[in-house]
């Protein structure tokens, strides 16, 4: 679950990392009254939507006068932001954040991250952060500082100033990204984060460190001990189908392509999609409707599917453990009766009480193609759309 | 003799008075899996499919000589009963749970290594299928019908893609020894390299199918080892090789994702190393039907 970099830097202060002085609007009149409030001369007005990319996007500008602040603002309420992460729908802004404007001597990198490897909370940082970043990780990868903290023992004072010294910072600069260092890994491991990164980490004029740019990601599996993290969501930054699809217990991601596919388990859907590029088809969406679905399930997935208006063709493949045959083709049934299905329908039924769901598609007398194997499955689906692309 | 789970190995589930729990240890007796006991804590003293439950699991240990523990126990409580198990002397642990917290794990995985190595439990899960030894018996949640009794050891992250790769090569006359599923989640107990060194060393095994995904360094961890101490083919097949890049926050998946975990990386690892890898996921059977004949005729 992402948060926004308000909520971040929130959190993160709260933990004892330095943020500039901010606040939010969700209004251009309350743009410029945040930054009366806040005072000075420059302020940094930024777009809060749920991506990375924001400035290259246009969401991120200076502004020197409250005028500048509240025009720039009603710029961006109700924008759809356009940036490389959000694909080409974009993320719409509601809430804007004003801060002081920092004077930037020097930009860091700071991420924290799940190291599937070590199995241990990473560290990952650099001397040069900012937008160089990406490129960085893609030309020197080695160019990155890396660092696992043990979890019985948590992040010793010895790796932090490793680290501090490794960046080329000051002496005086070390204490500071010591305490850092600490709070980052204190709140990721609090809250159960996924991620923590500080994009930029500045080093001011005067020598101060301070988050310039925060992310945060949590787990999802441990949101039933995290309600203050729960409280973070805001589903107008979730693709609509996801977010509905996720409250019924689904895993749906919309794709490009026309081929609707309803699978059970992550890894058989991923090899449908697989088998059907190979049969020179494109996957519309990846959809896993986990164990035990029940017939009802099963047309919420039909309905979450056909929701998406690029679907020429249905494929369903079900390998049945703790699922049942006789309930995926119940539910099939159902949702072609309830939801008025008028597009090819493929179903390919194995494993757990497949005699009998086979019979119930069978005896239904409805347009449903059944398929023996996964290839056979993705062909037919593959040759329907083609046929009704051809039409 | 197959690894893990045979016929005589002593099986408890923690979590047996639960409706999923009986459900599956109804199936796992019916099918010859010696199942001795359960543990539900609070119920100790019931008795459920004929069998005794237990309080904690140092209790059903002592009582009934378990060596191996199945577990049906809910998120938030599973890490806690992972360590249980552990700490009692159960030998291998099957976990199905989906959806551990992934710091849950980490804790896990740091409370096993407390143990000297030949006191170890071997934790197989979270978020798995489990274990079958075909014809033996079996620990999880598979359908033990579209397995066939043979020599072909499978390992897989995905239950449903482990079903479909049995039932392909049940379809061509090829059998399993045993059917491992490691498990999705991002920290599991075992991983493909670890149940490689079980297969290798298990004379009734002569070739296995190991069935990866996108993400994660472990099948390339797995191949490189393979390359080294493998006497047995190996068949793979890496699944997602049309998944698109998850769509990120920031730079630090970028970053992860730039060490080379996509499937396409993932297939030329295994290639290099000498593992035969199935094009496609209809052809995982075919594959090892082509590798195993292969090595009759040499």
């Amino acid at each position: 679950m992402d948060i926004h970099e308000y909520q971040a830097k929130e959190i993160l202060s709260q933990f004892g990392v330095p943020v500039p002085r901010g606040g939010l609007a969700y209004s251009p009149e309350q743009a410029g009254y945040r930054a009366r409030e806040i005072g000075g001369s420059a302020w940094v007005v930024k777009a809060q939507i749920h991506s990375g990319g924001r400035g290259q996007a246009g969401g991120v500008r200076v502004c020197k006068s409250e005028e500048e602040v509240r025009d720039f603002a009603s710029t961006l309420f109700g924008r759809n932001l356009v940036t490389k992460q959000t694909g080409a729908q974009g993320k719409a802004v509601y809430r804007v954040w004003i801060e002081e404007a920092s004077d930037i001597a020097r930009e860091l990198y700071l991420g924290f991250v799940l190291d599937r490897k070590s199995e241990r909370i990473m560290i990952v940082a650099s001397g040069h952060g900012g937008m160089e970043i990406e490129e960085l990780a893609e030309t020197d990868p080695e160019s990155l500082r890396r660092m696992t903290v043990d979890p019985a023992v948590g992040l010793a004072d010895f790796q932090a100033r490793e680290l501090a010294f490794a960046l080329d910072l000051s002496s005086a600069q070390v204490s500071q990204m010591s305490t850092v260092l600490k709070a980052c890994y204190r709140a990721y491991r609090d809250l159960d984060a996924t991620m923590v990164e500080i994009n930029p980490l500045v080093v001011t004029g005067s020598g101060e460190l301070v988050a310039l740019d925060a992310k945060m990601s949590f787990d999802t599996n441990a949101l039933f001990r995290r309600p203050q993290v729960s409280e973070l969501r805001d589903r107008s930054q979730e693709e609509p189908r996801e977010s509905a699809a996720g409250d019924y217990g689904l895993s749906y991601v919309g794709l490009e392509g026309n081929i609707g596919c309803m699978i059970n388990g992550a890894g058989l859907a991923m090899a449908t999609m697989d088998m059907i590029g190979l049969a020179g088809g494109q996957p519309a969406n990846f959809l896993d409707i986990g164990g035990g679905a029940s017939p009802e399930r099963v047309v919420r997935a039909f309905r979450t599917v056909l929701d998406d208006k690029n679907v020429e063709v249905m494929l369903v493949n079900i390998f049945a453990g703790i699922n049942r045959c006789d309930w995926v083709a119940e539910g099939v049934v159902k949702a072609f009766r309830e939801v008025d299905v008028k597009l090819p329908v493929v179903v390919r039924l194995a494993g757990t009480n497949v005699e009998e769901g086979k019979r119930i598609i069978e005896d239904s007398g409805l347009p449903i193609m059944t398929a023996d194997s996964l290839e056979d499955a993705a062909r037919k689906a593959v040759a329907a759309a083609e046929r009704r692309a051809a039409a | 003799m197959a690894i893990l789970i045979t016929e005589k190995t002593p099986v408890i589930v923690q979590g047996m008075s639960g409706r999923i729990g009986q459900f599956h240890a109804a199936d796992m007796i019916k099918h010859g899996t010696n199942v001795v006991g359960g543990v539900t804590p609070g119920k100790g003293g019931d008795r459920v499919l004929d069998r005794p439950i237990f309080d904690t699991v140092r209790e059903a240990v002592r009582e009934t000589g378990a060596e191996a523990s199945l577990l049906f126990v809910p998120p938030p409580f599973a890490a806690d009963a992972m360590m249980e198990a552990a700490d009692a002397g159960i030998r291998t642990a099957v976990c199905v749970t989906d959806g551990i917290p992934a710091q849950d794990m980490m804790r896990v995985k740091r409370f096993l290594r407390r143990y000297p190595r030949e006191q170890k439990m071997r934790l197989i899960g979270p978020n798995c299928a489990g274990v079958i030894s075909p014809g033996k018996g079996f620990m999880g949640i598979m359908p033990p019908s579209i397995y066939m009794e043979g020599r072909v050891g499978v390992i897989g992250r995905s239950g449903t893609l482990g079903y479909e790769a049995a039932s392909q090569m049940k379809a061509l006359g090829i059998g399993v020894s045993t059917s491992v599923g490691i498990g999705g989640d991002p920290i599991n107990g075992s991983s493909f390299r670890d149940i490689l060194e079980l297969f290798e060393a298990d004379p009734e095994t002569d070739a296995v199918m190991m069935i990866g995904e996108i993400g994660g360094p472990q099948e390339a961890e797995a191949a490189a080892w393979a390359a080294e101490n493998m006497t047995k083919p190996v068949v793979a097949y890496i699944a997602g090789l049309s998944a698109p890049k998850g769509r990120k926050m920031g730079h630090a998946g970028a970053i992860i994702s730039a060490f080379g975990e996509s499937a396409q990386e993932k297939v030329e690892i295994l290639s290099s190393h000498g593992i035969t890898v199935a094009p496609n996921p209809s052809s995982m059977g075919v594959t090892m039907a082509k590798v195993l004949g292969l090595r009759e005729a040499a």
